[in-house]
């Protein structure tokens, strides 16, 4: 996709007008009378309106003036914010979006969300819709700047709006015509000053010149006696900001609507696509390594000048580092905000009246990360919703509170994000999922299981407890994708619960994806990372233990025996092992087997080292052991082992031994 | 194959762009295209588990890329690197991502241009190396070279996964 391709700037406009016109919307539905909120939603479609028809999308921008009109009338105090309302143009906006994509979006569908629109403003209707004020007479004076005309202005199109609000008297103003020998026929030399008479309020006058008041000269002034003085006011935005706050309250709103949409512009954010800060991020990696090849070039050399540049280059290096980890990260109100709708789909599709409570959306995570851990969340969400909460009757009996309770939180402990999806339904039935188990045959009728280890039975694959298989949760993804997912992401996920008062999962999510902290070891000659996450603690293999454990490879753990894994014969390096065997203990992720620590000798240990991550191409796609590599210091690779694989790997060799001996 | 195919509808392009270089003694062509870069040997770092014919990986520019011997797809043995070992790096489609793969050469050449005319299809019968491994054959400065069917050797690793196509014995 070209990044000057008109129309797929306007797709990439359009999304954002799209996402900020639905927080909108959901916040409305909680603050009905807000009315930064209603003309936020109302600019948002104005604008969409707009630029559609601009770039083309005519249908889009028909569909849109309808919801726009709807909320035109909600703006004016002609209709309320009903939730019906606010639900039929979050309806319409999927459709929305379906046409800004220029998807093949159904005429029929379109007519039907219309129908929704158009009946929830009739029944707002009903309020006494001449509650505006009596007719006004107004004299405007305007003019643009002379090269607004260059730049794309068109003042008729605008008179014609003022004539659409009342009777109009338009007499253009010619003094700064300059003569015709020196006329530039391209800019704009004239003024305008129209007498209004309408039963609109100021607002409205103003309205028309919205997306032109930036550059404009705007005189609005009563001509009926009443509070003519006061109100009159000039807004030259944007540097009339002083003179704006003094007016009348109408032209102040007027400057704040201004300075929003200037304020929105400062903050705004770049866009750049991932892969070129991927590129970036390679960029920098290779400088690091130069930068280390430098530095032990520097400290061979006596020169002094040498020495200092080469401590410098090192700082800023390390600095550029840290700066481009920190471009990466994208708040996770980014992720929360696309559920708020969601929770406000299923609570319309369940019956049942859900909360979504967010904190933390500002702790930060790996756009990469983020990304992936939409559809697991998504599912866990509806999960909280279809199967945790109960209706509003069984909450009734159970002496709760109507309304359903997801918390969705995230917090950063360390180098992870622990993101938690709390709900206070019915928790989880344990009876029930032990039925279920044994049905599906994944534990024997009379099994002992520790209570931990029966809710983990939830993320077995081909497990499902819904008694009815329901829109929510039939999406064909599995407790069983969702923790293989978060495991993907090098993270872990982990589910308490209480009968009758709800669920807790905890996603624990490494930072990012592209650095990790690991243990540098040696084996043989080849140096490997291990991941500092798995790692519980560091022992040396004593002689007598490392002599007989040909047949026995297990190590004395203060009294408890661990399974070890000689990574020199998994490897296969044919050398001799160092005399002082090093067995790096590592916690391999499989609890339910019972031995979760997992020993891994190696000849020596190099220490930390703080890793950016490479993957591997697909020519090792087949290699299981690693994870990904990683460039050191001083330009050598090392690879990172793949913890759950690589124990995986090493019962596989075990047993191979056992069946050949 | 396609590729060969594609030059020879194309008039204006008949002839091969190629870097030829030295495997145990024969010489083989690449698509000139392809190359990115000719490099010295770098430090290697071993992947155990991986097929033999990619069982390296080697940093490039801050990027850690797969190191293949062709010479073991076309049963040659690995011999010892001498001053004129270098690494030709190309890039390549692996499983539809564009992947820089490093090869080893015993001596790399130069970049020769060879008129279609002088190619051919290997042989079904008759060669010491897979046929299924060769796009072309070619005769160039009165020897023969090879144009290896990369595609072909990766896909198989260079052999280790077994033959797509079986291999014709003499």
């Amino acid at each position: 996709m070209s990044q000057s391709d008109p129309a797929a700037i306007f797709r990439q406009e359009a999304q954002d007008l799209l996402e900020q016109v639905e927080q909108g919307l959901l916040d409305l539905a909680h603050r009905p009378g807000d009315r930064g909120l209603i003309d936020a939603v109302f600019r948002g479609l104005h604008t969409l309106k707009g630029s559609g028809a601009m770039f083309g999308f005519d249908a889009l921008a028909a569909f849109t003036h309808h919801c726009e009109s709807a909320f035109d009338k909600v703006r004016k105090g002609e209709a309320p914010a009903s939730a019906e309302l606010i639900a039929a143009v979050l309806a319409a906006q999927d459709h929305m979006r379906a046409l800004a994509e220029g998807r093949a979006a159904s005429e029929a569908e379109g007519a039907a969300l219309l129908a929704q629109l158009h009946a929830a403003v009739a029944a707002g209707d009903a309020l006494p819709a001449s509650a505006g004020p009596d007719e006004t007479t107004w004299r405007l004076k305007f003019s643009f700047p002379p090269e607004s005309l260059a730049n794309g202005l068109r003042p008729l199109p605008l008179l014609d709006e003022l004539r659409e609000l009342g009777a109009c008297e338009v007499k253009a103003l010619v003094d700064g015509v300059p003569p015709l020998a020196v006329l530039d026929p391209t800019r704009g030399h004239l003024g305008w000053e129209v007498v209004l008479t309408t039963c609109q309020p100021r607002s409205a006058i103003e309205d028309v010149f919205i997306f032109v008041l930036d550059d404009m000269t705007l005189e609005v002034e009563a001509l009926d006696a009443a509070p003519a003085g006061e109100e009159s006011a000039s807004a030259q935005a944007p540097d009339a900001a002083a003179p704006l706050a003094a007016a009348g309250p109408p032209a102040s709103a007027a400057a704040e609507t201004a300075n929003e949409a200037r304020a929105a512009r400062g903050g705004e954010s770049v866009r750049v696509p991932a892969e070129r800060l991927d590129e970036l991020m390679d960029r920098v990696g290779e400088l690091v390594i130069v930068q280390s090849r430098l530095k032990q070039v520097a400290s061979a050399s006596i020169d002094p000048q040498l020495r200092g540049v080469s401590e410098e280059i090192e700082r800023l290096a390390a600095e550029l580092r840290d700066t481009m980890m920190v471009v990466r990260m994208v708040p996770v109100a980014q992720l929360f905000n696309r559920f708020r709708r969601l929770v406000h789909d299923l609570a319309r599709e369940t019956g049942k009246t859900i909360d979504l409570a967010t904190e933390g959306e500002t702790t930060e995570l790996d756009k990469t990360v983020i990304e992936r851990l939409a559809d697991p969340l998504v599912h866990l969400i509806r999960n909280a919703a279809d199967h945790g909460l109960e209706t509003p009757a069984q909450r009734r009996a159970a002496g709760k509170a109507e309304a359903g309770h997801i918390t969705l939180s995230a917090r950063q402990a360390g180098a992870e994000v622990i993101i938690a999806i709390v709900d206070d339904g019915r928790g989880v039935d344990r009876a029930r999922v032990r039925a279920k188990a044994e049905e599906a045959g994944l534990i024997a009728a009379d099994a002992v299981l520790t209570d931990h280890e029966l809710l983990q039975l939830i993320f077995q694959p081909g497990f499902s407890t819904a008694q009815a298989i329901t829109n929510l949760s039939g999406r064909g993804v599995g407790m069983d994708v969702v923790k293989k997912t978060i495991e993907g992401l090098r993270g872990t996920l982990e589910m308490t619960s209480e009968e009758g008062r709800g669920s807790k999962i905890e996603l624990r999510i490494p930072l990012t994806l592209a650095i990790i902290d690991g243990l540098l070891v040696r084996v043989a000659g080849g140096r490997y990372v291990i991941p500092l996450a798995a790692v519980e603690e560091c022992v040396e293999l004593p002689p007598e233990q490392d002599l007989r454990s040909s047949g026995r490879r297990l190590i004395n753990l203060r009294g408890q025996l661990a399974p070890f894994i000689r990574l020199r014969e998994l490897f296969a390096t044919g050398t001799e092992p160092d005399p002082y065997q090093k067995v790096v203990i590592v916690s391999s992720g499989q609890e339910r087997a019972g031995q979760h620590r997992v020993g891994l000798a190696v000849d020596q240990i190099l220490g930390d080292h703080q890793t950016v991550i490479k993957s591997l191409s697909g020519l090792h796609a087949d290699v299981e052991t690693f994870s990904g590599a990683t460039i050191l210091g001083d330009g050598g690779v090392a690879l990172i082992l793949d913890v759950p694989h690589l124990v995986a790997a090493g019962q596989r060799q075990d047993a191979e031994l056992r069946a050949a001996s | 194959m396609q590729q060969a195919q594609d030059m020879h509808d194309d008039q204006a392009c008949d002839v091969f762009q190629v870097l030829t270089f030295d495997l145990q003694g024969e010489t083989f062509a690449l698509d000139a295209g392809l190359v990115r870069e000719v490099i010295d040997l770098a430090p290697e770092t071993g992947v155990p588990g991986a097929a033999p014919f990619v069982d390296a990986v080697i940093n490039f520019r801050g990027r850690v890329i797969p190191l293949a011997d062709l010479r073991l797809a076309f049963g040659m043995a690995r011999g010892e690197p001498t001053r004129d070992s270098r690494i030709v790096v190309i890039e390549h489609e692996i499983e539809g991502e564009p992947t820089l793969i490093g090869l080893r050469a015993d001596k790399v050449h130069e970049v020769t241009s060879i008129p279609l005319g002088d190619t051919e299809a290997p042989p079904r019968v008759g060669l010491r190396w897979r046929t299924d491994f060769i796009q072309r054959l070619a005769k160039h400065g009165g020897e023969l070279v090879v144009l290896p069917d990369l595609a072909q050797v990766f896909a198989t690793r260079g052999g280790a996964l077994g033959a797509v196509v079986p291999f014709a014995p003499v």
